[in-house]
């Protein structure tokens, strides 16, 4: 054997695939012992090839900032991250009853705002979010979806329990990844597949394509569905051509399409105009529609809001469905399930500071050094205080903006995330994970993927998980329980 | 096809076509100078002429030596023919339409623009041109090879066939103009004529099917005749127009395109080349570079994005 478990050094975290004592757990055995019959030899022979795979399959992700050279290769870890099929089948309940009960509380704050009304959601906190669109009131979507496709981030803690850490509901990206992750890893190590049964990730983009063709205006019609890309500089741009080929359907950008003064959408095609049914936008509802925005958006479509309204084109998401992507609103969730479904969250929280809060803001200030400290309404890192990895200067920087916009920062304590094992040059160590799930609501239908996207943190003890800072992923397996 | 895509394509061909032109132009006149004496060559200067780029050219450098011209068509950033720039939009424009095009297609062009970028030393050095400049053309061809068989042969590809059958017969236009003006206003190069219009021919990797089509001797008149007239070789300017006639009837609200190229190509039937001389027959290619400036204008007005 090349590698006994029982000198991995766990350092006293939850890892997910070994105990304390390196004894696999239950879902865990093949993949453990697997590794642990490879060579160093093997283990670098695996790691060439996986990256060999991903030059080769083009696979990308953009990095602001870094001048002309503006694709970088997505960084994989070829040691997958597994969860047993039997606590999957939980988290995958619980996640379809968060986004069941968020995307009628959007609909409820377009609308009657009966949640206000009945005091269990403060009006002051709708009034200064930056994502709720007046624009948006009074507007009925189709089957009252706002967020048809939502991320969540789940974490683990030091204990083994998994905790939704934010929801998604504006443009969230990964899911491209995740499957370009499964179809590396079945070139890296074909043979665990035989041994170990791997549930398939492969259903998403069909899935993602008949819940857009559901939301069709003209369902008479055979639906012409886009992507809207904000274009080759977007982070993302690698996503959104990925997910227009696997769909079959065109990548647009603002300006290949129109709005005519009957209000329906066209997209200007070499044939002429050809209408538009449903837009798949990977724009910010800021950037959407220069009339309805920011005018100065370059990227938008002017007269879209106009269209939507009208009931003659479906835009996924929602514009307006962010209101509820906001990590003020996230300390709320429990309430909103239990205030819509008469249900407790399947899945916890993670105790959430408001610091609007008198008593929440004298906690978070006088413990900040314990504490994560987070904007309402960023995403990927940024604006991020760690307390226990921070200075005394940025802590105190950081009480500052608190105390400028209470309203806009949430505290969480520091979790003492999961690991999973991560090659490290040759040598096999535990690393910080999450895990991004994607759920897509139709309306009729609601699809979870198997599993996500696990992000990993590539330095050791870092828990910065974001690509754009130096995280990388892994392919997750959602496997069935192993008869030992 | 969305208007933007088929642009996109458009000149994704072109640009590609003229990174292959401009290495075989540099290729040939470098082979053609070691045949000729000191004093007698035109030297590098045409070529500056062909690309179009005198001005520019001049506000860089005052003379036209080897290494400066050489440069300024291959691997400088400051000349947007330059080989170097040519491959650079055409990566930048491949990228932009990545959903539509093959992944091979993608990572020939990606590959082949760092190959320029990071040898600048091997084409300027006079040992290691020949090979840089082969590895330019051979992998030209082996995209627009990709391309042919493994893109749908939708009007996609009728696009990137249009770019790269316009850029090509502006090419030999180009070569046409600015050689037949170099060696005509030089008496005293008249014994090596031959030679030079064995290298125009050259340049235009026309030498071999020329001596099928056109007999052993090669002569100016049917130098012209065959570059301007050839119905079977695929740089002259009358089978490129030809091509872009029968691509054109794929398209959708062709009647007006059509009319257009099919006048260039009659007004090119009846005009007798082999009589131009000096200023006659610069002003005829004049008319010719016209004219294609136009299809490319009304393609665009029909088919493209505004």
């Amino acid at each position: 054997m090349a590698f006994d478990w029982r000198d991995y050094p766990s350092q006293q975290l939850y890892d997910e695939l070994v105990d304390e004592q390196g004894r696999p757990r239950p879902c865990g055995h093949t993949l453990a012992n697997f590794l642990a019959g490879l060579s160093e030899q093997e283990l670098a022979t695996a790691r060439s090839s996986a990256e060999y795979a991903i030059k080769e399959m083009g696979i990308t992700f953009t990095v602001y900032g870094e001048g002309s050279s503006i694709d970088r290769a997505w960084p994989i870890d070829i040691i997958p991250r597994i969860i047993c099929h039997s606590e999957w089948k939980g988290i995958e309940a619980g996640l379809k009853q968060r986004v069941e009960a968020l995307n009628l509380f959007i609909d409820d704050l377009y609308h009657k705002q009966q949640i206000i009304k009945d005091g269990v959601f403060p009006a002051d906190l709708l009034k200064k979010s930056v994502n709720f669109r007046p624009q948006c009131v009074g507007i009925k979507p189709p089957h009252g979806i706002w967020a048809h496709i939502c991320g969540s981030d789940l974490v683990r803690d030091g204990q083994g329990t998994m905790f939704v850490l934010e929801d998604n509901l504006r443009v969230p990206s990964g899911v491209s990844y995740m499957l370009e992750n499964r179809s590396v890893m079945k070139r890296v190590f074909p043979e665990l597949f035989e041994q170990v049964s791997v549930l398939p990730v492969n259903d998403y983009p069909s899935q993602l394509f008949d819940m857009l063709c559901a939301m069709t205006p003209r369902p008479q019609d055979t639906p012409e569905v886009v992507v809207l890309t904000p274009g080759v500089y977007n982070s993302a741009y690698f996503e959104h051509c990925y997910l227009a080929q696997e769909m079959g359907c065109e990548l647009v950008e603002g300006r290949d399409l129109m709005v005519d003064d009957n209000d329906i959408v066209y997209m200007k095609t070499v044939f002429g105009r050809r209408r538009v049914d449903v837009i798949y936008r990977r724009i910010d509802d800021l950037f959407l529609d220069p009339e309805a925005f920011n005018p100065e958006s370059q990227l938008g479509v002017p007269g879209l809001m106009r269209a939507w309204r009208s009931g003659n084109v479906a835009l996924v998401n929602a514009p307006g469905a962010g209101v509820a992507d906001d990590k003020v609103v996230y300390a709320y969730v429990p309430d909103i399930i239990r205030y819509y479904l008469g249900e407790d969250a399947k899945i916890p929280n993670v105790e959430t500071y408001r610091c609007y809060e008198p008593d929440a803001f004298n906690y978070v200030t006088e413990n900040i050094d314990k504490l994560v400290v987070k904007p309402a309404n960023e995403s990927g890192g940024y604006g991020l205080l760690i307390g226990p990895r921070s200075t005394k200067k940025q802590q105190q920087e950081c009480i500052e903006r608190i105390k400028a916009d209470p309203r806009n920062f949430i505290a969480q304590p520091t979790l003492s995330l999961s690991t999973v094992p991560t090659l490290d040059g040759n040598s096999i160590e535990g690393r910080h994970v999450d895990l991004r799930p994607f759920i897509l609501s139709s309306g009729h239908q609601t699809h979870v993927t198997t599993g996500g996207l696990t992000r990993v943190a590539l330095v050791k003890g870092s828990l910065v998980v974001n690509s754009s800072q130096g995280g990388g992923s892994k392919d997750t397996w959602i496997v069935e329980e192993e008869g030992r | 096809m969305l208007s933007r895509v088929a642009e996109t394509l458009y000149w994704t061909a072109r640009y590609v076509e003229r990174a292959e032109n401009v290495a075989r132009l540099v290729n040939v006149n470098n082979l053609l100078l070691m045949d000729l004496p000191r004093g007698v060559s035109p030297g590098w200067e045409p070529l500056v002429d062909i690309i179009g780029h005198r001005e520019l050219y001049e506000e860089l450098h005052e003379e036209f030596p080897e290494k400066h011209v050489i440069k300024f068509l291959t691997v400088d950033g400051r000349n947007p023919s330059s080989i170097l720039n040519s491959l650079l939009y055409a990566r930048d424009n491949t990228r932009t339409v990545r959903e539509v095009m093959p992944r091979q297609v993608w990572e020939a062009v990606n590959s082949l623009y760092h190959y320029v970028k990071e040898n600048p030393h091997e084409c300027l050095s006079k040992r290691g041109r020949f090979v840089f400049l082969k590895h330019v053309v051979e992998s030209v061809h082996m995209i627009f090879g990709a391309l042919d068989a493994t893109i749908n042969h939708d009007q996609g590809y009728t696009f990137i066939r249009f770019g790269s059958l316009l850029e090509r017969a502006d090419m030999t236009s180009r070569i046409i103009d600015v050689r037949s003006a170099t060696l005509i206003d030089s008496p005293d190069g008249a014994p090596f004529e031959n030679i030079q219009w064995i290298s125009v021919l050259r340049s235009l990797s026309a030498y071999q099917m020329y001596r099928q089509q056109m007999g052993v001797r090669v002569k100016a008149e049917d130098v012209l005749q065959f570059m301007l007239k050839s119905e079977t070789f695929p740089r002259s300017v009358t089978f490129c127009l030809k091509q872009l006639k029968r691509l054109n009837q794929d398209l959708p609200n062709n009647t007006q395109m059509v009319e257009r190229i099919e006048h260039s190509i009659d007004e090119l039937a009846n005009q007798e080349v082999t009589q131009l001389k000096g200023s006659a027959l610069h002003d005829y290619i004049d008319e010719l570079q016209i004219d294609l400036a136009d299809i490319h204008q009304q393609l665009a007005e029909q088919y493209f994005l505004h």
